[in-house]
């Protein structure tokens, strides 16, 4: 995984909440035994006008016009702003896998569903909890004829707007640790090789038939 | 000593280490593994040239791609084809236990896992798969995972953890007369809302959950994610024992007692505090039917598809509106009018011999409306589709004009040809009615076995208990 860094990028607008990972990624997608290339799939049945399939050319496709992501303010957009509940539904990771396949690196949102938020720091993604009416302004300046533009300092918690006062978040220590270092949680894991062997010896005597 | 919660009891049974800020190594007892999650993990495992950890803690089924017609011919649909024909390959090159395609044990992961035993009271139990809360029905901490987890469970036997908050939700008294363990799910979802339980591992209990089979018990955890929390559970009974008993993965009879007596442990202790307790009286649950596009825009079918302008946050407002369009339903159109398309019965929520066994009491001597275009009925495993031919239900549906197919996750997810096409409207007992679930444009209505079969009968939604079964 790559070491994240603090970026400046543009902000995506998504208002709706209750974002759903069958929305973020439709299940005929799901079909590929790859990680990469489910970007220009991303939110396909909002963002184009015809029925996607794998294998499609994704150019030539007609596209939505009414759609956040097809406007050309936001084109480019690295951060994505969106509303309550954000991930739920299905715990396919094709979804963070889309998302930052996209191009987006951060996500702001008032609430997220674990398995979402847990699979989206996994792959790089940085999703970033805001309260409600923070992320009500957000929503008010990135609606602007302007795009708005956000620096996001991982290392010290902090989004920064221009010369405004900058806004403060929290992040889970070993999350926030993992994501600065690009560390892989498996390798992490096999440094404990020997608590784990531990744990199956007195397993296995208290509860014999888990290892039948 | 203090104390502890069934969710306390799971999780310190299960802790390898802690670090300071309570993030946990967690052991897992039991790894179920499909097709459309587990690719990439084990691509990961090669390119690191890493081993399974515990072979036999896996167990792995195909269900989301496979067809639910004739499979002699294999998969028409070359991408699918590929998707399955690679977890065949990974089972064999890792030596994890597979039911293929054409094995009779192959089915949902969720009803085939229980089905065999492989899923046990106090296990941990994952899945690349949301639903995995349905293990909970046995007592069990089971919740679903992303691809990453699945090759870190693959590879360490283990995932790293924090613990959540409790929840318990009592369903106090007896359930009314129709309502089923889905109208409770439901009901349950529609009172705390799909982001009500996230951060909260839920216990069910209460008379009315008591009282369920597990089967019905395995209905509600099922949708615990519907409701935000990965995990559901339900304290170990006697009938959890019971349905434990005999099955090709459960403990040996040299274990058998000693599995018993620590099962026996497996409930909430009395006066265990939990973080966050819901009462539902069971006598206020109606059979439920949704109307929108969360599993939480949901009605007793009885009542009208509600108004936005009567909903006070705007937000709300907005996305009952987009909802209802999206639906193609007006506000105030009482439940019982809205007419369907399709008809299916099936998915890890409801496509076991009892809801097969409860649509089939509906279905029996009547016939599905000219109206409707299809009504499917797609059992959850191939066990479930042999008991229920050896029961005649089969007959039963076939002679009411319903389809009688293999099984697999069919048109739940529409990975597979079953699905609906725009704007077509579906009486389902799956478990999700997000906006193009079952297909594009498709519109999904949430309901009970027994509702969905009076559905396919009248063309329309029917209060079952108007319905003289
Ligand atoms: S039946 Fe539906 S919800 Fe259940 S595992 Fe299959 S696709 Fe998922």
């Amino acid at each position: 995984m790559d070491k994240f860094r603090t970026f400046t990028g543009i902000v995506c607008p998504l208002d709706r909440s209750n974002v759903d990972t069958d929305a973020i990624i439709p299940k005929q997608f799901l079909k590929s035994i790859k990680r990469t290339g489910f970007g220009p799939n991303l939110f396909d049945e909002w963002r184009y006008l015809d029925h996607g399939e794998p294998g499609m050319d994704n150019s030539t496709r007609p596209r939505n016009p009414d759609f956040v992501l097809n406007d050309p303010r936001y084109a480019g957009a690295s951060i994505l702003l969106t509303r309550e509940n954000f991930g739920c539904g299905s715990s396919r990771e094709h979804a963070p896998w889309a998302l930052a396949d996209y191009g987006f690196k951060v996500i702001i949102a008032p609430s997220y569903a674990d398995i979402f938020f847990n699979n989206s720091f996994k792959n790089g993604l940085l999703p970033i909890v805001l309260n409600a009416a923070t992320v009500d302004q957000l929503f008010e300046q990135a609606n602007g004829s302007h795009a708005l533009e956000l620096t996001v300092d991982l290392d010290a918690q902090q989004i920064r707007a221009g010369d405004a006062a900058p806004i403060g978040f929290d992040v889970d220590a070993f999350r926030k640790h993992c994501l600065l270092e690009g560390l892989d949680d498996i390798g992490l894991t096999l440094q404990h090789v020997d608590d784990i062997r531990a744990y199956e010896v007195r397993r296995r005597q208290q509860a014999p038939w888990l290892f039948e | 000593m203090k104390a502890k919660t069934l969710y306390d009891k799971l999780w310190e049974s299960h802790v390898v280490r802690e670090e300071p800020d309570g993030t946990a190594l967690l052991y897992i007892d039991r790894h179920l593994v499909h097709e459309v999650t587990s690719p990439q993990a084990f691509e990961g495992l090669r390119l690191a040239h890493r081993p399974v950890w515990r072979a036999s803690a896996n167990l792995a089924t195909a269900d989301h791609n496979v067809p639910t017609t004739d499979r002699s011919s294999g998969i028409a649909d070359p991408v699918s084809r590929v998707q399955v024909e690679t977890l065949d390959q990974n089972c064999a090159d890792f030596q994890i236990v597979e039911f293929g395609m054409n094995d009779p044990r192959q089915g949902i992961v969720h009803v085939m896992g229980p089905e065999q035993g492989a899923t046990l009271p106090g296990m941990t139990v994952v899945c690349g798969d949301s639903h995995t809360s349905t293990h909970g029905a046995f007592g069990a901490l089971a919740h679903g995972i992303g691809t990453s987890e699945v090759e870190h469970v693959l590879a360490t036997q283990c995932l790293i953890q924090k613990k959540s908050r409790s929840m318990l939700v009592v369903v106090d008294g007896p359930a009314g007369p129709g309502v089923t363990a889905k109208d409770i799910v439901l009901a349950i979802i529609g009172r705390i809302g799909t982001a009500g339980g996230t951060g909260y591992a839920i216990e069910f209990s209460g008379q009315a959950i008591r009282d369920l089979s597990i089967e019905g018990r395995m209905t509600v955890c099922n949708m615990a994610i519907e409701a935000g929390a990965r995990a559901g559970f339900v304290a170990v009974d006697d009938k959890t024992i019971e349905y434990v008993r005999g099955r090709p993965f459960s403990p040996s009879a040299q274990h058998w007692d000693q599995a018993v007596a620590y099962w026996q442990t497996l409930h909430s202790d009395d006066g265990a505090e939990f973080d966050e307790v819901v009462v539902i009286p069971a006598a206020e649950i109606l059979p439920q039917v949704t109307w929108g596009t969360s599993p939480e825009m949901v009605s007793p079918v009885s009542d009208k598809v509600p108004d936005p302008r009567d909903e006070a946050d705007p937000v709300k407002a907005d996305g009952m509106r987009r909802a209802l369009s999206y639906m193609g339903l007006e506000a105030g159109t009482p439940i019982t009018q809205i007419r369907l398309d399709k008809v299916f019965i099936g998915s890890c929520t409801n496509s076991r011999i009892e809801d097969l066994r409860a649509a089939a009491a509906v279905a029996r001597g009547r016939r599905v409306a000219e109206s409707i275009k299809q009504a499917l009925v797609v059992p959850g495993s191939g066990l479930v589709k042999a008991q229920a031919e050896q029961e005649g239900l089969h007959r039963v549906f076939i002679d009411a004009g319903f389809e009688w197919r293999e099984p697999g996750c069919s048109m739940c997810l529409a990975m597979n040809a079953d699905r609906l096409e725009p704007g077509e409207r579906c009486a389902s007992t799956s478990n999700r009615n997000f906006e193009g679930r079952q297909g594009k444009g498709g519109r999904t209505h949430l309901v009970s076995p027994a509702m969905a079969a009076a559905a396919a009968i009248a063309g329309h939604f029917v209060d079952i208990r108007d319905l003289q079964v």
